[in-house]
């Protein structure tokens, strides 16, 4: 064992201490019986219980849930699969590709943002003239107006999600043995068998990576949504804007905390389970 | 095999140029119109006008960085050094945070910084408004921190301190101990490895990591609204203004989101020069 110094801990508990601070501090006062961050009136369930009994905030967090799940799903699909279309090109073909790729987690939230708003304007403004159109023809009528709501939203996540599959993907990729999937087709697999058999269960711990930062970076979000949600659907970063423009209220503080302890206990579940699986895969070892 | 496999990546190609190049060209076509839609440069040729916005938001922007590099490269050191179920804690706790909302955590600030809030409340039960105002003669009552571009600061490094602690972090962990070995064997002491082996091999995480804070830092909103009382704008604040804002102009928006753009690919090409690791130190 080396010698550690008690500075070094100091330090990091101090570091620890500020990214926290707040959060507790959240945590606390969502069990304030005032309605203040500031002042402390005694301890009250009371905005836990009126929390369900808000239409907006609780549909703000069903949204959040719902787009991020969904938005995980078909990134983590479809980013698995593009991960092996590019890891199966030629190098010329795919460096071009990666940079694109990696413009919408380069690029800053906001320009994203914009940017999908101004092309889901200008696509709904030409599909406003496409329908006036055809709807003269008399075939039959389809909708005039467009806006944006929930899937533009979820186009969005969608499309900022999958780079993060990808770039978590293709290291395992490339760490592969590429006989295996000539030696999984010589034994008389299919390549669609050869890819569910033999790269698939390679690749997964990647591909959890991928969908767990992809989660991530959608719970997260507020810019993009804040952009591409339009007026109709509302994430709950985005109505907690909405709200610190005027007075915020404290039932925020108890839909953080709910929120706080079901990622912690996850998190907390999926490490012990991580680190069980190692203890007793090193016992294995030992014994062998 | 292989060549047909990359048909794989077909229809997300497809996507990419969908949701990825297009809007970027509506962005370009945007910026070069005027509202009648003719080919134009006064979007341009405005943005002079804003020229303290640029100033302010990269000021803030640098000083937020720096401080992040300044508390997370020493951080991201001495969790390399630690015993791996510490380090493993450690990753979680830094990550847990990102879970929350970071607007959730930016209103939490907003009640510690208020003028009769927890700091300020803290302050005076210690005792060190009236020991401030004995030493220098003035006449607080609290300390006025938000609305002040010190409280945009803390928010920016609050928020995006993970993101320069990871990319670090990763590249520390991954150094060959064997390397170290070699130069302590070499005969250097500690100061020495540190400042010719561990220094200049972590040097795509810290790029990693400056881009990671600062890009963000240079372009935030809601930060500024939140702390900053909203009165002194940032870029992004610039940005959302003239999308949803009165002072509605897509335009000008779209010019400021081109400079911002040409200002991220200026930040990657000098990344790709020098360092090779960013594309592993990306995935956090």
């Amino acid at each position: 064992m080396k010698h550690r110094p008690v500075f070094n801990r100091v330090v990091m508990a101090l570091v620890f201490l500020f990214l926290y601070a707040p959060i507790f501090l959240l945590i606390i006062f969502s069990f304030n019986a005032g309605n203040s961050n500031m002042v402390w009136k005694g301890f009250s369930l009371h905005w836990y219980g009126q929390l369900f009994h808000n239409r907006l905030i609780m549909q703000s967090v069903y949204t959040t849930l719902l787009v991020s799940f969904l938005a995980t799903l078909i990134a983590t699909a479809a980013g698995t699969f593009a991960a092996i279309g590019f890891y199966a090109m030629r190098r010329r073909v795919r460096s071009p590709l990666m940079t694109i790729n990696s413009i919408p987690i380069m690029n800053a939230d906001i320009v994203t943002g914009v940017s999908l708003c101004l092309l889901f304007v200008g696509f709904f403004s030409f599909w406003g003239s496409f329908a006036g159109w055809f709807n003269s023809l008399g075939l039959f009528q389809i909708p005039v107006r467009l806006s944006m709501g929930f899937t533009t939203m979820l186009i969005a996540h969608i499309t900022f999600n999958i780079p993060y599959v990808i770039l978590s993907v293709g290291p395992k990729l490339r760490q592969m043995d590429k006989n295996l999937i000539d030696a999984a087709q010589d034994l008389g697999c299919t390549w669609m068998q050869a890819f569910w058999k033999v790269v698939l269960p390679e690749i997964k711990p990647g591909v959890i990576s991928g969908a767990l930062t992809a989660f991530t970076m959608s719970i997260d979000d507020f810019v993009i949504s804040y952009f591409t949600a339009g007026s109709s659907a509302s994430t709950l970063a985005v109505t907690i804007y909405g709200m610190t423009k005027k007075r915020v209220n404290p039932q925020i503080n108890a839909v953080s905390t709910l929120l706080f302890v079901t990622v912690l206990a996850l998190l907390a579940a999926v490490n012990i389970r991580e680190a069980r699986q190692e203890q007793r895969l090193a016992a294995q070892r030992k014994q062998s | 095999m292989k060549h047909k496999l990359s048909l794989f990546a077909i229809p997300y190609v497809v996507w990419m140029a969908l949701f990825v190049v297009a809007p970027v060209i509506m962005v370009v076509i945007y910026a070069f119109s005027s509202s009648g839609g003719g080919f134009t440069l006064a979007n341009f040729a405005r943005m002079g006008t804003y020229t303290v916005v640029f100033g302010r938001s990269f000021k803030l922007a640098l000083i937020a960085t720096v401080v992040c590099l300044a508390i997370g490269y020493p951080v991201s050191y001495m969790m390399s050094k630690e015993g791996p179920r510490f380090q493993r804690v450690a990753m979680v706790l830094i990550m847990l945070p990102m879970w929350m909302n970071f607007l959730l955590r930016t209103y939490s600030w907003m009640a510690i910084l208020e003028n009769n809030g927890l700091l300020n409340q803290f302050f005076q039960k210690t005792g060190l408004i009236s020991l401030w105002n004995h030493l220098f003669g003035t006449e607080f009552t609290y300390f006025p921190m938000m609305g002040t571009q010190g409280a945009v600061v803390l928010g920016m490094v609050y928020n995006y301190l993970p993101f320069m602690i990871l990319p670090i972090y990763s590249v520390i962990i991954k150094l060959d101990p064997s390397l170290l070995e070699a130069a302590r064997d070499l005969g250097a002491d500690s100061l020495n490895v540190f400042r010719r082996v561990i220094l200049p091999l972590s040097l795509p995480g810290v790029l990693s990591g400056i881009t990671m804070v600062f890009v963000p830092a240079v372009s935030t909103f809601a930060i500024s609204t939140m702390l900053g009382g909203g009165t002194r704008i940032l870029l992004g604040d610039l940005i959302e203004q003239q999308f949803t804002g009165g002072a509605y102009n897509p335009q000008l928006g779209a010019a400021i989101a081109l400079v911002m753009m040409i200002i991220v690919v200026v930040c990657m090409a000098v990344m790709n020069r020098f360092g090779e690791g960013e594309e592993q130190a990306v995935v956090l």
